[in-house]
This record gives structure tokens, C-alpha cells and sequence, in this order.
């Protein structure tokens, strides 16, 4: 097995709000190689846009981060911000859910572009320039040179998204974080701007997280799949194997709850009960028992650790696995 | 239990409507010459992507947005005739339920008053008969109307407001709402709750729903028949099931080939989707599908297609339909 890219090791981060300390991210480890796509699943507040800002090391300014991250051997968390600063743009990339957050309204598409191509790369003015137009042309827009000239209020929402991606991609980086990259966008486009990213990480041998609420996104796109809860992964696998035999009740739920195309109209659906744990009262057992149909009380009891049973790279982090072969698990 | 065919005499429908806008100088053509029908205690689901026109559409059968031209009728009687009191005497028997439940809540209210508000507005003056029915809608939706009625919104997370909303959506006894995006606020564990308690309420207050999304999934599960719009205009028609399983026109195909499927067996196909829609301030002409559509030809471009049947219940305005 070859050296992992990135390396999120034991990493926790505390947020404190007039309400309390509130645990964002909850002690969580991950690894990526080069080339390949880890899908991060969860609802709003799990802590996976926290998780991915303490990886580009763009946590809120009172946010306490623990734990390492290793991006190609270095701990991010220990850089000085100025080795941080040319890494972020050049070998780290992201883009962002909405599009206008990552792209200045005062600046023409070809300054923001150029700019960041100047910034890391060692091209004169019309290199970057004619690196911009071929860019831009890769990620689907029509007529490049004349929107080189435009402010992103002129262009739709889905053409942003490709600017953002374009802009991301311009500097030929190791490793992309997409942060819900198509929530903000119709389905047909949506649809484009995954095919888009599938096909540049391809050419590229570019490493990517995708983040998102939608089991959906990540079935069919990432190799991997991390699927988190309060602030903890608590299951991870190769994709396929996740999907054909979850062993965490919680994903198993999230699941059952998405409305399916194939099912008739009128089924109730599989509704989970109740809603996620507040954040700033850590529970001392397991976060999903309050809602979780098969709890004992054990999982109200003691958190379970992520474990893996049959499987070496099935992990997760339950009492009562299900869809286990006879004889393992409790 | 289903009603899939409308009967003679619908409860909604919508005529020929127009809706434009004007921004500067400009017409922005959002709603076109659509024609709905409602049958009592159907649920029709209207799907579409943003700037379809559906949210107009919703907005100008309540007339919270007047017509162009074409006619609204709600029992018999045509709303866009009406005026003053008399409309407001109608809008009590429809109801508008909207995307973001935190933002239709006022924040300084509490939520006994907040739905209390219509019977107010509606006249009813009896202070203990206006408990009664906050209690009772509050109970309804799943709230425990001693806890939540002296609480304010913000001690609420999205999928309890919701909760609230539809509470007060349902308070004046209304026979027909309209739900306007309402899920796609929410998270996925929330919205199957949000989803089923509709359908619960429609059972249990015998009510009508048009279900405006633009998540199909979403539309299939609670929707009879399902209505598909692009850019102001109708595509589709037709009962959930059939559409859903051989969609006739393009853009309704498009849409369920776009969705991303959670299963790891069903690749992706790439390349699917062509191209954005264009702006509904110059629409093209012919069918406005044409400029994204594989099988579009001249004539495509020359002639409005119009809506016509192609399988018993399924319309579909199309000229080179799918078979």
C-alpha cells in the first residue's frame, strides 16, 4: 500500500458558544491516497464541514483544533501560515457549496483567475492568461476569452460553480475538497458539475473529498466512504461494501429515509425519529441510541468505538452491528 | 384509496394562466399559458427546476401574484375575478405553506399566538374557541401544545417549525394547500418525518395538496399525478407511477436520468445533461425545451407543442414524444 496523501489523525475540535463548549468534530481519523475520492457523509451539524475546514486549516478564529493532520509527511496544524498560505491554492484546493463565497464580485472572472495562477505558478501575464482560457474551456464554459472580461453576477449559478472548480483547479493541485459543490445547484446541472469533476480528477491523478448530505452524490463517485454522526465517524468502507451491507443502524436509517424513485406513492416512509443531540450536551453513550430502534443499554451507557469485524477496512462504531455474518458482532 | 383519474368536477384549475413580470424594461415570461386540474383529495405534485415558474404558478392561483391573463377557478368560482373581502373570504379554504420554516415564523411571537393569528384574522372572537383549535392543530402535527405554545421560534430547530407552520396552515380548516417546497430546508432524517405527517394530515383533515418541489423522488412519494414545467410552461402530465416509469416527454426524462441514485451498482452516466435553460426574459421559440433537447428538429422551433394525450391520464407537449 502506498503512502497515504492525507492523514486526518485524532483530530477533535471545540467550539465555545455562550451555551457551552461545543464539540464540532469528535476525535475523528481518515486517511486518502493520491487519485482516489472520499465521499463524507452527514445532516447539518455532524461536523463535516468543520472536519474539512480543520483540514485546510480554516477553522473560526476561537476554535480549538487537537490531533494531526499530515498532508504528504508535514502536520498541517504545525505549518507557519506562510508555508500554509502556497500550499492552500496550489497543492490543497476547495470549492465551496455556494460559489459567490469563493469568487470576489468586484474582480473580472480573468483577474481572479490569472491571479491565482500568477500567485502559485511561475507564468508571465499572457501564459496565465492563455492558461485561463484553456481552463475555463475544460470546465464547459462557452466562449472563454469574452468571459475572462465578465464579474460572476453575469454569470448563472451553475457557470459560477465551473469557475469556482476552474479557479481550484488551476494550479494542478494533489488534493481537492469539495464542500457540497452541488447543493446550491438544479439536478441537470448538478449532474454536470459531478461528471465535471469526476472526469478532471481522472485526468488529473488529483486526490478529492466530496462533502455532502446525499448518499446519493457519493454512491456512484467516491471509492470511499466515511459516514459521520455528532461530531464522529461512525462507519467507514469502500463504497460498494458500505452500500451492501451497512453495519451502522444510523446509516442504515439515512438510507431507508431518502425517498426512492422506484417506490410507489403514498408508502410512508422510514422516518427516523427524533433529531441529532445538541452539541454542546455531549451524551456519554453512543449519540445515535436516543433514536437508534435497536439500542440496549449499553449504547446508552458507553460510546462504542469504530471497530471492523469481517472486513479490515469496514469500520464502525456499534454494539449491535447489523447485516453481520453469524456468530460476530454482539 | 387513490383517485388517479380528475373527476368532472375539480376543486382547482387553472386556465390557460399568464404570468409576467417586468424587470426594468424587460418581461420576464414566468408562467405561460399553463392549465392545471385538482381533483378534490388529490395530491398533485408540480416538479421543476428553479425559475421553472412553479412557486409563481403557486402564488398566482392564491393571487398573492395577479395574472396576465387566463382564470383561476376554486370551486366553481374564478379568483381572479375576485376582490377585497370576498378573496379573503376564500383564501381561508386555501392554505400556503413555504420552503423555509424559520423565516415564516415571526421571531418575537410565540407560537400559541402565532397560530392563533388566521382565527383571528378570520373573526373568531371566542378566546377559549381559539385555544381549543390551537391545541388541537398542535397536537396534530406532533407538538405538546403545554410545551411549545408560550415557546418562540428560535427555540425551535427547522423540522419543528415546520411542525408549527403546517399547524397553522391547518388551523381555519382549509380544504386546500399548497405546499411550497417544503423539505427542501430540511435533512434527510427530518424530512421523512415532515413527508409523512402531510400525508397524515391530508388523511385526517380530508384535505387537497398541490406539492410544489423540485426533488422527483420527493414529489413521487406523497404525489397522485405529476405535473413537470420548464420555463413557464407545461412539459408533462400525468399519474406518478405511469410518469415516472416511461416519462414521454425529453425534459422529464432528462430530470430522472440526472438524479443521483445511492446505489453503487448504478454508474453514473456521463453527459447526460446538455447545457442550462435559457432566461425566461427571451424564451426560444417553438418548444423552449428544444435548445437542451437531443430530439429536437425545425419544427421544434417553428410550433408550439401542444399538450396532448399519449397514454390514457399522460399529456404530454411534445412533438417527437418519447415512445
Amino acid at each position: 500500500m502506498s503512502t497515504p496523501l492525507l492523514v486526518i489523525e485524532d483530530v477533535a475540535v471545540d467550539l465555545p458558544t455562550p451555551r457551552g463548549n461545543l464539540r464540532a468534530v469528535d476525535h475523528v481519523d481518515l486517511s486518502l491516497e493520491g487519485g482516489r475520492t472520499l465521499g463524507i457523509v452527514g445532516e447539518s451539524g455532524c461536523g463535516k464541514t468543520m472536519l474539512s475546514r480543520a483540514v485546510l486549516q480554516l477553522l473560526p478564529m476561537k476554535a480549538k483544533l487537537t490531533g494531526r493532520v499530515m498532508f504528504e509527511g508535514q502536520d498541517l496544524v504545525r505549518l507557519p501560515s506562510e508555508s500554509l498560505r502556497r500550499l492552500r491554492g496550489r497543492d490543497l484546493a476547495v470549492v465551496f457549496q455556494d460559489p459567490m463565497t469563493s469568487l470576489n464580485p468586484v474582480l473580472t472572472i480573468g483577474t481572479q483567475l490569472i491571479e491565482t495562477i500568477q500567485e502559485h505558478l511561475e507564468l508571465d501575464a499572457p501564459e496565465a492568461r492563455k492558461r485561463s482560457i484553456e481552463l475555463l474551456a475544460a470546465v464547459g464554459i462557452p466562449a472563454p476569452e469574452q468571459r475572462l472580461a465578465q464579474y460572476p453576477h453575469q454569470c448563472s449559478g451553475g457557470m459560477r460553480q465551473r469557475i469556482a472548480i476552474a479557479i481550484a483547479l488551476s494550479c494542478e493541485p494533489k488534493l481537492l475538497i469539495a464542500d457540497e459543490p452541488t447543493t446550491a445547484l438544479d439536478v441537470t446541472i448538478q449532474a454536470q458539475i459531478l461528471d465535471l469533476l469526476a472526469r478532471e480528477q481522472r485526468r488529473r491523478h488529483m486526490a478529492m473529498i466530496i462533502i455532502t448530505h446525499d448518499l446519493g452524490v457519493v454512491a456512484g463517485r467516491a471509492d470511499e466512504v466515511a459516514v459521520m454522526y455528532a461530531g464522529r465517524v461512525v462507519e467507514r468502507a469502500p463504497t460498494r461494501g458500505l452500500f451492501k451491507r451497512m453495519h451502522m443502524p444510523y446509516t442504515e436509517a439515512l438510507l431507508a429515509a431518502i425517498p426512492k424513485l422506484e417506490t410507489a406513492p403514498h408508502t410512508p416512509l422510514p422516518a427516523i425519529s427524533g433529531r441529532p443531540p445538541d452539541p454542546t450536551r455531549p451524551l456519554r453513550g453512543c449519540a445515535f441510541a436516543p433514536r437508534c430502534r435497536y439500542a440496549t443499554s449499553r449504547c446508552h451507557e458507553a460510546k462504542p468505538g469504530l471497530t471492523s469485524a469481517e472486513m479490515p477496512d469496514h469500520l464502525y462504531a456499534c454494539f449491535h452491528p447489523i447485516r453481520m455474518s453469524e456468530g460476530i458482532g454482539a | 384509496m387513490m383517485q388517479l383519474a380528475v373527476r368532472a368536477e375539480p376543486l382547482l384549475s387553472v386556465d390557460n394562466l399568464v404570468v409576467e413580470y417586468g424587470l426594468g424594461n424587460k418581461t420576464v415570461h414566468a408562467v405561460s399559458g399553463v392549465s392545471l386540474a385538482v381533483a378534490r383529495g388529490e395530491t398533485l405534485g408540480l416538479v421543476g427546476e428553479s425559475g421553472c415558474g412553479k412557486s409563481t404558478l403557486g402564488r398566482a392561483v392564491l393571487q398573492l401574484r395577479r395574472a396576465k391573463s387566463g382564470r383561476v377557478l376554486f370551486d366553481g368560482e374564478d379568483l381572479t375575478a375576485m376582490e377585497g373581502e370576498a378573496l379573503r373570504k376564500m383564501r381561508r379554504r386555501v392554505q400556503l405553506i413555504f420552503q423555509d420554516p424559520i423565516a415564516s415564523l415571526n421571531p418575537r411571537r410565540r407560537i400559541g399566538d402565532i397560530v392563533a393569528e388566521p382565527l383571528i384574522i378570520a373573526g373568531v372572537k371566542d378566546a377559549a374557541e381559539r385555544r381549543r383549535r390551537v391545541h388541537e392543530v398542535l397536537s396534530a402535527v406532533g407538538l405538546d401544545p403545554d410545551l411549545v405554545a408560550g415557546r418562540l421560534p428560535h427555540e425551535f430547530s427547522g423540522g419543528q417549525c415546520q411542525r408549527i407552520c403546517i399547524a397553522r396552515s391547518l388551523v381555519l380548516n382549509p380544504e386546500f394547500i399548497i405546499c411550497d417546497e417544503p423539505v427542501s430546508a430540511l435533512d434527510v432524517s427530518i424530512r421523512a418525518q415532515i413527508l409523512n405527517l402531510l400525508e397524515e394530515m391530508k388523511a385526517r383533515f380530508g384535505l387537497t395538496l398541490l406539492f410544489i418541489a423540485h426533488d422527483l423522488a420527493v414529489v413521487k412519494a406523497v404525489s397522485d399525478r405529476v405535473a413537470v414545467m420548464y420555463l413557464g410552461r407545461l412539459c408533462e402530465v400525468g399519474p406518478s407511477e405511469q410518469l415516472f416509469a416511461s416519462p414521454a416527454h425529453p425534459y422529464t426524462d432528462l430530470l430522472l436520468q440526472a438524479i443521483p441514485v445511492p446505489d453503487p451498482d448504478v454508474r453514473p452516466v456521463e453527459g447526460v445533461a446538455i447545457g442550462e435553460p435559457p432566461s425566461p426574459i427571451a424564451p426560444p421559440s417553438g418548444c423552449r425545451f428544444r435548445t437542451r433537447c437531443p430530439r429536437a428538429d425545425q419544427r421544434c422551433s417553428a410550433e408550439i407543442p401542444e399538450l396532448r394525450e399519449v397514454t390514457p391520464g399522460q399529456f404530454a407537449a411534445c412533438h417527437h414524444p418519447l415512445a
